[in-house]
């Protein structure tokens, strides 16, 4: 594992996070937590996950952030700015990464290095999903067919 | 350096504060859910950084439950867009704090 | 390529395309770049300059990076990742976000009605290109693309080559991924977003000079991918079709098939005329959709049938049938009046 591109790509995400969570134009928000989550997957290849790295390209910034994009145009008056801005939600964010972070540091087993690792292949995580989690993903199709079904009942317009 | 296991969850707890100041102070109802969305992802990388460093089991359970995390997260953002989509057709305003009535 | 394309056109419309510059025309692409290079950059004012800035970028790096897994002949793939089919697919929908900050950033109400609808395309054709990349997948066993070039070799009784284009279940998934990938490369007859009868230039209205020409760029790299996959899924990749002819490098064969390809896709821009926004979207949900799922049932009865000639015969029927079916349950029952023709007199 590389250290310089682990930095780098720590750096990225979250300056990226940091934007979209900052930034008071709403389209510059939003295309920098696609540009946040790019940073994610990076993360996920540098530790050997690579299916999951590309399933959260695809599903986030190819469908999720699309989504995003679109209800913002869609629900947007003349102004595309947010007002206003919490500063009480700012100290709590501080405390609570202060207080992970002191957690982290506290606990010293967890100052490992990685061991060897045979590569995660697709055939796998396959293997895995149909025999011994088939269960969750039959629930988890279902969910998302519920999903679908009621995002599309809540923007029905209504009948006059 | 090779980065440790703490490394990885200092900044997966990072990405988990950003993503709270996002939920917590924006008035935006987009944005909030932006935030949610950030402090899944924080999880899943907790989940992989915890897969990656530890004893490796057969079926490789950080990993699949990364990856129904994920599909769960994008369907509940799904839901949630169309949810605020609907609130605006009906208040005219994405802004939460003037979402403060029980009656339609 | 873009030389090809127009001397192409043109000898289907009955005229010659470019011959003025250089031999027949060749050096025409030069020309073009040293034109679309010395324009005046315009941005609206205002625009939203980054976002619009970054655009064609981000369209163009997505493309280029989509052209990196294929394999262009043995042992030549530049990136070898295990999932490499799955990348493929993650790098092209992130061009749906790139087109929408195109739209977006030029802060102008045709641009963005383009990108919508391009948007929209873009999005209902990805399930039919994923749908029907399964069953080859299915039936390799793996995402990787050597591997599945490399499980499209030999050849039956000797003369026939292995390619997944020659069992029934192959041949309908070439046809739909090869019509997805038409559509989402926005090529006509699916070009809604870049008419220029219809929506001005779509979102790419406010472009000039050298930002425009990167969007035809990204737009014949994005081609060439959707080509180089098919090649590689479906046409047995840098295979040879005969073993005599195997003497040729592997490279000379994947490029034979690749130009194949996109001589079809040229052949069918000059034919068909341009689809309207709601055919396209029913022809995807209401037929691509169906007959893709269809695909993946029959390449699961050829599998368990026995690959062989009866596994053929099977899958075969499975496919007429719910071909059939579709056909006679989306019949919209319009009667068209017989062609008059009038000539000038």
């Amino acid at each position: 594992m590389n250290g310089a591109a682990f930095v780098i790509i720590a750096i990225g995400t979250l300056a990226a996070a940091l934007a979209a969570a900052t930034l008071p134009n709403l389209m510059h928000a939003a295309l920098s937590f696609a540009v946040a989550f790019v940073g994610i997957a990076a993360f996920f290849f540098l530790l050997g996950a690579e299916f999951v790295g590309l399933a959260l390209v695809f599903i986030y910034v190819g469908a999720v952030a699309v989504l995003i994009v679109f209800t913002i145009l869609l629900t947007h008056r003349d102004a595309g700015k947010d007002h206003g801005f919490n500063w009480g939600g700012a100290i709590v964010a501080l405390a609570v990464f202060g207080g992970l972070t002191w957690a982290i540091l506290k606990t010293q087993s967890l100052a490992m290095l990685a061991p060897h690792m045979a590569t995660l292949t697709v055939k796998r995580i396959g293997t895995a999903l149909m025999t011994t989690y088939v269960w969750p993903l039959q629930c988890v199709g279902l969910l998302l067919t519920a999903a679908l079904i009621g995002a599309l009942i809540l923007v029905l317009e209504e009948k006059r | 350096m090779t980065p440790t296991l703490q490394v990885f969850l200092i900044v997966s707890a990072a990405m988990f504060s950003i993503g709270l100041l996002a939920a917590l102070s924006r008035r935006h109802a987009i944005f909030i859910l932006i935030g949610i969305e950030m402090m899944l992802a924080a999880a899943n990388l907790n989940f992989i950084a915890f897969w990656r460093f530890g004893p490796q089991h057969q079926p490789p359970i950080g990993v699949m439950i990364a990856l129904f995390s994920i599909a769960i997260a994008a369907a509940e953002a799904a839901v949630g867009l169309a949810m605020v989509i609907a609130v605006y057709r009906h208040y005219h305003t994405t802004n939460v704090d003037q979402l403060d009535q029980l009656r339609g | 390529m873009s030389v090809l394309e127009r001397k192409i056109l043109a000898r289907m419309q009955n005229r010659y395309g470019p011959n003025r510059v250089g031999p027949f025309g060749l050096f025409q692409p030069i020309a073009d770049g040293i034109k679309m290079l010395i324009k005046e950059d315009i941005v609206p004012a205002r625009a939203d300059k980054i976002v619009h800035f970054l655009a064609p970028v981000l369209i163009a790096a997505t493309a280029i990076l989509a052209l990196g897994i294929i394999p262009y002949g043995r042992n030549m793939t530049p990136f070898t990742i295990d999932g490499g089919v799955l990348f493929f697919f993650a790098v092209g929908s992130t061009t749906e976000l790139a087109v929408f900050m195109a739209g977006w950033g030029s802060n102008n109400k045709f641009s963005m009605l383009g990108a919508m609808r391009a948007i929209a395309q873009m999005i209902s054709y990805e399930l039919p290109l994923i749908i029907t990349v399964l069953p080859v997948v299915m039936v390799v066993s793996s995402l990787t693309p050597d591997r599945i070039v490399a499980a499209q070799a030999g050849y039956t009784f000797g003369l026939v080559p292995r390619w997944f284009v020659f069992t029934p279940w192959g041949a309908a998934a070439f046809v739909l991924f090869f019509v997805s990938g038409l559509v989402e490369s926005n090529r006509t007859p699916f070009d809604v977003p870049e008419g220029e009868s219809e929506i001005v230039a779509g979102h790419m209205t406010e472009y000039s000079g050298f930002k425009y020409a990167t969007f035809f760029l990204a737009e014949y790299i994005g081609m060439f991918a959707i080509s180089g996959l098919s090649v590689t899924l479906f046409l047995g990749g840098w295979h040879a079709p005969g073993r005599a002819v195997d003497f040729l490098p592997s490279y000379v064969w994947f490029f034979t098939k690749l130009s194949a390809l996109l001589f079809v896709y040229i052949w069918v821009r000059g034919t068909l005329p341009r689809t309207r926004i709601d055919q396209i979207m029913n022809f995807a949900w209401k037929f691509m959709l169906p007959m893709a799922f269809a695909c993946m049932i029959a390449a699961a009865v050829w599998h368990y049938a026995g690959r062989g000639l009866r596994g053929w015969l099977w899958s075969l029927l499975v496919i007429t049938t719910v071909y059939t079916m579709l056909s006679v349950v989306l019949d919209t029952g319009r009667k068209f009046a017989p062609r008059v023709y009038r000539f000038a007199e």
